[in-house]
């Protein structure tokens, strides 16, 4: 097993034949993700990479019974998107887009916390389980099958990790980009939960970055399950000033808690262990896996 | 994207806020003609900048007169204009150099019986809109939060029921208002919460929200931050920007769709992706240099933004040295040696320049660069990117 998706997993694609969801759609099939088909309003009863295209997740998801839907929809209809595949029931719900106002993701945030749905993002790479399923915009030839499980709110940083990773024979299970965005769907809580409890995840990884406090929590969860998985941590941004938003809607320190040095201090007191410089993610897992 | 205190009146003015009459001026002449036309016997002239702490400012190379004057003829507010004008502010806020007053806000002024204060904003970790209140106002919320944290009071919005009226009444008791005071309070609130969601703000702040001597509620302060990724739905927000308020780099940056923040080191670095470059800035200040700039290309830049963000560190007098590091997912390595090789034969490359390039077409990316003639130190991974420019910085220094 893996979390979130493996091979069985059937994918819809939102915006599916625009430039963004083309491109990525013949990469994921490419990869052997179970493409399903995809929705573009007004292109309903189309082929498109010789899969059907909908009107809308309602239609999608009858025909083809989806389990996870990605969304290329640019900012200003994304949200929407998301509250649609909410309203179609789609248990698994990837949003790649980046850009989109945070109060509009105020409003998916209510229609997502009165349904059933899992949301990954918005202003994420995604979710991949190697050799299974690719589902986002990642590289997936960096990626090795294997115990570790990676998430992060940055994507190229995940990369490095995973390279990190692959390179000293590890491998991944599952990685999941929770993505930079102040107001977003999975928290590292509900992704370290599922990694805990998964038998194919035998240590983590934790990336994080300045603003909020999430991070904080997570490492009071980690602490609390009592697990005995390693769990390696870094935290992006020590060097950023305060104030400066950095890239990321959500990077920003607003407070004393939202620094790179609380978000360590309190990772460490948890027991996970702080890579000492972000090219030395996977030689600190690897150490704590041979001691 | 933050706006002048004289802007967000006015556009909270449009939503029902009670705010003084006043006028925005540009010379000692304009502030002169702008008191003649204001009613009452007292006005306030204050110096227009993007930072908090103005009236507790001093002008550069002066230990007196703040960037808030009181003044009591029209003939005395152009010469408090004439003071303030084209000189440079310093503020708590502003860190020592200081911001260049360039526009005035002349005010009629009021006799304050109390100051509160009002804000709004989104609360990530509650996920909702919401409103920070205290009988404590005029003086810095910080130091309110740290010394009375009991004086102040928060209440978040549901987004599904939007603000209600009896929140709004709730609060004002809390600081202290009664009988019509409360219903005006209400009226405030409504102002505030209607320009916040409609314009797709990120900070209404209101400091002080004053009770004048005359029993009525007045915004005498008024500061707006605005959401960046709503700006597209707004283009009457986007006009308001004041470029003299804005890093000529970062200006530069936004004008090809970079995300640039400039900061005070002197290794240039270009990389893709936020937490990437922010973790490349971290990696310089451990082996013990410290970065000039976050830089991020972002996961689809094209060959004229790789371009533009190279021509950017190029042309900043105080880097030292360029650290490009990129892990390609989106972004081709390829294209990223093309823009890199042909940025350098443009601007012409005066400092060391070291290449990181992973993932996507990296091995044609690194050939591009070898076969190209161009001095650049190529690396292997991450610490050994940061390990050779910081290298590379010092022994040219030591030369």
């Amino acid at each position: 097993m893996s979390i979130l998706v493996d091979k069985e997993t059937k994918v819809l694609v939102q915006g599916f034949t625009g430039a963004h969801g083309t491109f990525h759609s013949e990469q994921a099939i490419a990869y052997g993700t179970k493409v399903v088909g995809g929705v573009t309003p007004g292109r309903g009863g189309d082929t498109h990479l010789g899969l059907p295209v909908f009107d809308t997740m309602e239609q999608a998801r009858a025909a083809t019974h989806a389990d996870a839907t990605v969304i290329y929809v640019p900012p200003p209809g994304a949200a929407d998107a998301i509250i649609e595949a909410i309203a179609a029931e789609t248990p698994l719900i990837i949003c790649i887009t980046e850009g989109i106002p945070v109060q509009d993701m105020l409003r998916v945030r209510v229609a997502l916390d009165r349904s059933k749905s899992l949301l990954v993002g918005p202003n994420c790479p995604g979710v991949i389980t190697p050799d299974a399923c690719k589902i986002g915009i990642m590289p997936g030839q960096i990626h090795r099958r294997g115990g570790v499980g990676i998430v992060s709110r940055s994507g190229t940083l995940t990369y490095e990790a995973v390279a990190q990773t692959s390179d000293l024979g590890l491998g991944q299970s599952t990685c999941v980009g929770i993505g930079g965005d102040p107001i977003k769907g999975m928290d590292f809580i509900d992704v370290l939960e599922r990694f805990v409890a998964d038998p194919e995840t035998d240590s983590m990884i934790i990336i994080g970055e300045i603003g909020g406090v999430s991070e904080i929590e997570a490492a009071q969860f980690l602490r609390d399950s009592r697990t005995k998985k390693p769990v390696v941590g870094l935290v992006a941004g020590i060097t950023a000033p305060p104030g400066r938003r950095m890239g990321h809607a959500g990077a920003v320190i607003s407070g004393g808690e939202e620094t790179a040095e609380a978000k360590i201090e309190a990772m460490r007191v948890a027991g996970i262990h702080i890579a000492p410089s972000p090219a030395e993610m996977g030689r600190t897992l690897l150490s704590l896996l041979k001691g | 994207m933050n706006i002048h205190e004289y802007q967000a009146k006015a556009l909270l003015k449009r939503y029902g806020m009670n705010v003084p009459p006043g006028v925005v001026v540009h010379s000692p002449g304009e502030a002169r003609d702008a008191a003649k036309t204001l009613p009452g016997s007292v006005f306030v002239v204050k110096a227009q900048i993007h930072a908090g702490g103005r009236g507790a400012g001093h002008f550069l190379g002066e230990s007196s007169g703040g960037g808030v004057r009181l003044v009591k003829t029209p003939e005395e507010a152009k010469a408090a204009a004439y003071d303030m004008l084209d000189r440079t502010l310093v503020t708590r806020q502003t860190g020592p150099a200081g911001r260049v007053v360039r526009r005035l806000y002349v005010e009629a002024g009021c006799a304050i019986d109390r100051e509160l204060y009002l804000s709004l904003l989104i609360d990530r970790v509650a996920r909702r809109i919401t409103v920070v209140a205290s009988d404590a106002g005029g003086m810095s919320i910080e130091d309110v939060a740290e010394k009375t944290p009991e004086r102040i009071y928060k209440v978040p919005v549901d987004p599904a029921l939007g603000l209600s009226d009896y929140q709004s009444r709730d609060i004002a008791v809390k600081i202290g208002l009664t009988g019509q005071l409360i219903r005006e309070f209400v009226q405030v609130m409504r102002a505030a919460y209607t320009a916040f969601t409609t314009l797709d703000a990120a900070l209404v702040e209101i400091n002080p929200l004053v009770v004048t001597k005359e029993g009525t509620l007045l915004a005498l302060d008024a500061k707006m931050g605005f959401d960046d990724n709503g700006l597209f739905r707004h283009k009457e927000i986007e006009e308001l920007r004041d470029p003299n308020e804005e890093d000529p780099r970062e200006r530069e940056a936004a004008r090809f769709g970079l995300s640039y923040v400039g900061l005070e080191g002197t290794i240039g670095c270009m990389v893709n992706g936020a937490g990437l470059a922010m973790a490349t800035m971290d990696i310089i200040h451990s082996e013990g240099e410290s970065p000039a700039n976050f830089l991020d290309v972002g996961g689809g830049a094209s060959r004229e933004r790789v371009g533009a963000a190279f021509r950017i560190l190029l042309g900043d007098p105080s880097v030292e040295g360029v650290l490009v590091n990129i892990f390609g997912g989106i972004m081709r390595c390829d294209i990223i040696a093309e823009a890199v090789i042909s940025a350098c034969r443009e601007v012409g490359l005066k400092t060391p320049l070291v290449v990181r390039l992973a993932g996507t077409k990296v091995e044609e990316g690194l050939k591009m660069i070898e076969e190209s003639g161009l001095d650049a130190i190529v690396a292997e991974d991450l610490g050994d990117a940061a390990r050779k420019i910081v290298a590379a910085v010092r022994s040219r220094r030591a030369a």
